[in-house]
């Protein structure tokens, strides 16, 4: 086998969304060489498209607002399965990570006093669940994504952050010892394959929505590091777990955004009965998302959807008047008419529950370390590896994220890794070595594709992915129906290892990479499909419609999938947090 | 059939760029530029281009439909389409590194001179720096650029000079600093402006604000700098 070029850092950071920047930023600030590989221009990372805000309890709109709140909605949410001794770490240190990003310029929405401005979202309450609706999302109009990114963006490049734009990362490479040394990655512009070297390794890739036919997500997400993980034997935690959001636009699964319900919109039916005060009657169309979203299917199939085929229901927004929605949700105005060809200051948005967020991934430990368990399942901390975002599993959602967290966790978690990372890299951790035989499987694997001379297309395979999963592993689950799923996922996972690729050609080859995010997709789908099935009982978004009830003598645990076996273990969550009691895990009402 | 018309360049095989054309069933829906093109895709893999959002938010898309810039991804076809004929090129006045993607080192590398952060030369609080809501509302219409490259793009003082003119969207960003109540920075960000091209190139063409897929209006902003710049002389 022909050698490749090899590059060295101290820190390689994948993903140049929220979490990769914020990592890359802490690093680079620190002095060691921090190099960020990003498959596309960091600010067209699928951050940018966040809407609602950043939950946080900075104290801005409730003086005596308090983060052990945040943390009991957080924990409540993730249906206790969120480990607390992580949540309270996101909670209590997001103020300062909120006001370190103010700092840097992001231009928050503003309160008269010049304080910056919070919305009501889902699931938050004041004084532990019993001081009513809280308004503790912090937001920059409808688009705090984008101003967020770019403000991390912006930071790098006055840090000097080294940036391989347009550079995609195939594999990671893992010595003899276990021990992470860096990534395989392709440039895109040329189509070299580069041995990236590296003293420690983050991932930070973001999300894998794409495994479902109908998404909110970009069309990046394609689980690229959870694939990555996979391949190289590491374990995924709680995969099962995704959250579908209530309202993505109908027929085009473009989100509109939770913060129209806190702004005060509602859902309604065909008879335009606000049903979700009979599902959740004090918080209504606040409750956690997967309260709202297997209501909202509960109303379609029983009949009382929207249009002509009754498959939607309506997201009423008219009554706010036009003033209210041009400054606090101008975005979504612009959606709605592009998308669904509604104004939502004259007429109803046709919304349904839509693939929007995986709670799952690489497990990790607060500062980041990636974790992997021994044979006598103890933790051990992968060695040269970090995870962030929401690639990561560290635990704060649990089994159901609540809104606005998942931005906290990026910048909270972020920085822990580069803190961490900081520190290891002055304690003076070794380059460790790798060798010719390390990339061999990886390198097979490409040759395989670039010498493919027949077999299905990416386009097709993709396409019968993504309707399993649509249909065997959506809102609601059974046993059966989901063991359907996975034979044909198994069928799929031949076609797809052998996919065809017609174009063999070097430069800026989308083809190329588009068959290998196909095979991560296949990595994730999998994982979620043999988990999803393993646990058998309904909690958070894993809706069973054969075991409805929430089992905590048999799950109240984070599941593990092992790929080498395709194996599901189980993994104890945390109860222990530091600074408070543990919030014992009670029965989950709305 | 929707009749297509694809600029087409592989570096590795094309000695030059050439038109290619197509025939699209869409089923007589209006689809969005973007669904086009991933219909094309689908049984040419070998057509490239770039995309990640497909909700007009992460700036991938800009390509040039029908002789006008735009994303891809939010211009339906009932917008850009006459007399049923779709011609899609890429951007103009950059290189071309395959089919409709473009190198846009020149464009990001102007976008960096302009010093695109928050200086502020005070220690900063405990908490947030305070903005009030008319501070806050001045940057309405500046930092929601999207660095999508259509403005730039279609700015003939741009073409001419993509080296010294900074060019509408990096102008843009550049009034989003200076009119930031949190930004202290104003006199040295005015001094490194001042000179006959980084923003005196500008000639009031507006080709941006027509193009510009968020609404922006970079003229506006580029007439708010060069004032400053004006009053600073004086
Ligand atoms: C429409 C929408 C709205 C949302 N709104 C909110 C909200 O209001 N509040 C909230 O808290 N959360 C929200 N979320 C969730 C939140 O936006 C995401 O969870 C979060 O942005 C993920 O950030 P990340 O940094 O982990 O990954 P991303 O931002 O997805 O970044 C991933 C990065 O990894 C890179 N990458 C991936 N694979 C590879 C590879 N193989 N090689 C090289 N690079 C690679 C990509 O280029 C990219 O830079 C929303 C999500 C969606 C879909
Ligand atoms: S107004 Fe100025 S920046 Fe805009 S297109 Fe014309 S010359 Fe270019
Ligand atoms: S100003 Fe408008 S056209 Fe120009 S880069 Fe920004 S979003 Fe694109
Ligand atoms: S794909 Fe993101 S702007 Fe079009």
């Amino acid at each position: 086998m022909a050698s490749i070029r090899t590059i060295s850092f101290d820190g390689v950071i994948v993903g140049g969304g929220g979490a990769g920047l914020r990592a890359a930023l802490q690093l680079s600030q620190s002095g060691y060489e921090t190099a960020v590989i990003s498959k596309v221009f960091p600010t067209r990372s699928h951050t940018v498209s966040a809407q609602g805000g950043i939950t946080c309890a900075i104290a801005s709109m409730d003086p005596e607002d308090d983060w052990r709140w945040h943390m009991y909605d957080t924990v409540k949410g993730s249906d206790y399965i969120g480990d607390q001794d992580a949540i309270e770490y996101m909670c209590s240190v997001g103020p300062e990570a909120v006001f370190e990003l103010e700092h840097m310029g992001l231009p928050f929405s503003r309160t008269e006093q010049g304080r910056i401005y919070q919305r009501p979202f889902g699931g938050q309450s004041k004084n532990f669940g019993e001081g009513g609706q809280a308004a503790r999302t912090c937001a920059a109009a409808d688009r705090t994504g984008h101003a967020l990114l770019h403000t991390l963006y912006q930071g790098n490049i006055k840090n000097r952050t080294v940036f391989l734009n347009e550079w995609f990362a195939v594999d990671l490479v893992k010595n003899q010892d276990g021990a992470v040394t860096g990534v395989i990655a392709i440039c895109m512009e040329t189509g070299e394959t580069v041995h990236v070297k590296s003293r420690a390794t983050v991932f930070a890739t973001g999300g894998a929505g794409r495994i479902y036919a109908s998404t909110t997500n970009a069309h990046i997400n394609t689980g690229d590091g959870i694939g990555m993980a996979l391949r190289a034997d590491l374990p995924v935690q709680d995969i099962e777990m995704w959250q579908f959001h209530p309202t993505g636009i109908a027929g085009a699964g473009v989100l509109v955004t939770e913060g129209c319900r806190g702004e005060g919109g509602y859902l309604i039916n065909r008879d335009g009965e606000r049903f979700m005060e009979r599902y959740a009657p004090n918080a209504k169309d606040l409750a956690g998302r997967d309260v709202v979203a297997r209501s909202m299917v509960q109303e379609i199939l029983e009949g009382r959807g929207c249009g002509p085929e009754a498959d939607h229901v309506y997201l009423k927004l008219d009554h706010l008047g036009e003033e209210v929605l041009q400054s606090r949700l101008p975005g979504i105005c612009e959606l709605s008419k592009t998308f669904a060809h509604a104004d939502p200051v004259k007429e109803p948005v046709p919304v349904v529950p839509t693939c929007h967020y995986m709670m799952g991934g690489i497990p990790t430990n607060v500062q980041g370390q990636a974790l992997t368990q021994d044979s006598g399942s103890e933790d051990r901390v992968v060695e040269g590896l970090y995870a962030c975002g929401e690639v990561a599993c560290v635990s704060v959602h649990g089994a159901n994220r609540l809104g606005g967290n998942s931005l906290l966790d990026l910048v909270v978690f972020g920085r822990a890794v580069g803190l961490h990372m900081e520190t290891a890299l002055r304690e003076g951790i070794e380059r460790r070595e790798s060798s010719e035989s390390d990339l061999e499987f990886s390198m097979t694997r490409l040759n395989r594709l670039n010498r493919s001379q027949s077999g299905d297309s990416v386009a097709e395979l993709r396409k019968d992915l993504q309707n399993v999963m649509q249909n065997h592993f959506g809102v609601f689950r059974n046993g059966e129906f989901m063991r359907e799923g996975i034979g044909k996922l198994a069928e799929l996972r031949e076609r797809i290892e052998q996919v065809y690729l017609p174009d063999k050609s070097q430069a800026y080859n989308t083809a190329r990479l588009e068959a290998l995010e196909l095979q991560n997709l296949m990595g994730v789908a999998e994982a979620t499909a043999i988990t999803a099935e393993q646990r058998r009982e309904s909690r958070g978004a894993h809706a069973r419609e054969d075991f409805q009830e929430r089992d905590d003598h048999n799950w109240l645990c984070h599941s593990m999938y092992f790929p080498a076996e395709g194996r599901v273990g189980k993994r104890e969550v945390n109860f222990a947090p530091k600074s408070v009691e543990t919030f014992q895990p009670k029965m989950r009402s709305y | 059939m929707l009749q297509v018309s694809l600029y087409r360049y592989n570096p590795e095989t094309d000695s030059e760029p050439f038109m290619q054309d197509l025939e699209v069933d869409t089923g007589g829906r209006d689809l969005m530029v973007l669904d086009v093109l991933e219909m094309i895709k689908a049984s040419d893999p070998s057509v490239t281009f770039r995309r990640s959002c497909r909700e007009g938010v992460c700036g991938s898309d800009g390509v040039n439909m029908n002789g006008k810039n735009g994303l891809a991804c939010i211009t339906p076809l009932s917008e850009t389409v006459r007399n049923n004929k779709l011609v899609v090129r890429p951007l103009p006045g950059l290189p071309v590194v395959r089919d409709l993607v473009v190198d846009l080192e020149l464009f990001y590398q102007q976008y960096e001179k302009i010093e695109p952060y928050l200086q502020n030369h005070n220690p900063a609080p405990a908490i947030e720096r305070l903005q009030s809501p008319e501070e806050r509302a001045k940057l309405d219409g500046l930092y929601e650029c999207i660095l999508c490259a259509c403005c730039s793009t279609s700015c003939p003082s741009f073409w001419w000079n993509p080296e010294r003119f900074i060019g509408p969207a990096g102008l843009l960003q550049s009034y989003r600093f200076l009119a930031d109540s949190r930004d202290t920075a104003t006199e040295e960000r005015l001094a490194k402006l001042d000179d006959p091209y980084s923003v005196f190139r500008c000639h009031g063409i507006q080709n941006c604000v027509s193009v510009c897929p968020k609404g922006l209006n970079p003229t506006q902003a580029i007439g708010k700098v060069r004032n400053l710049l004006l009053q600073r002389a004086t």
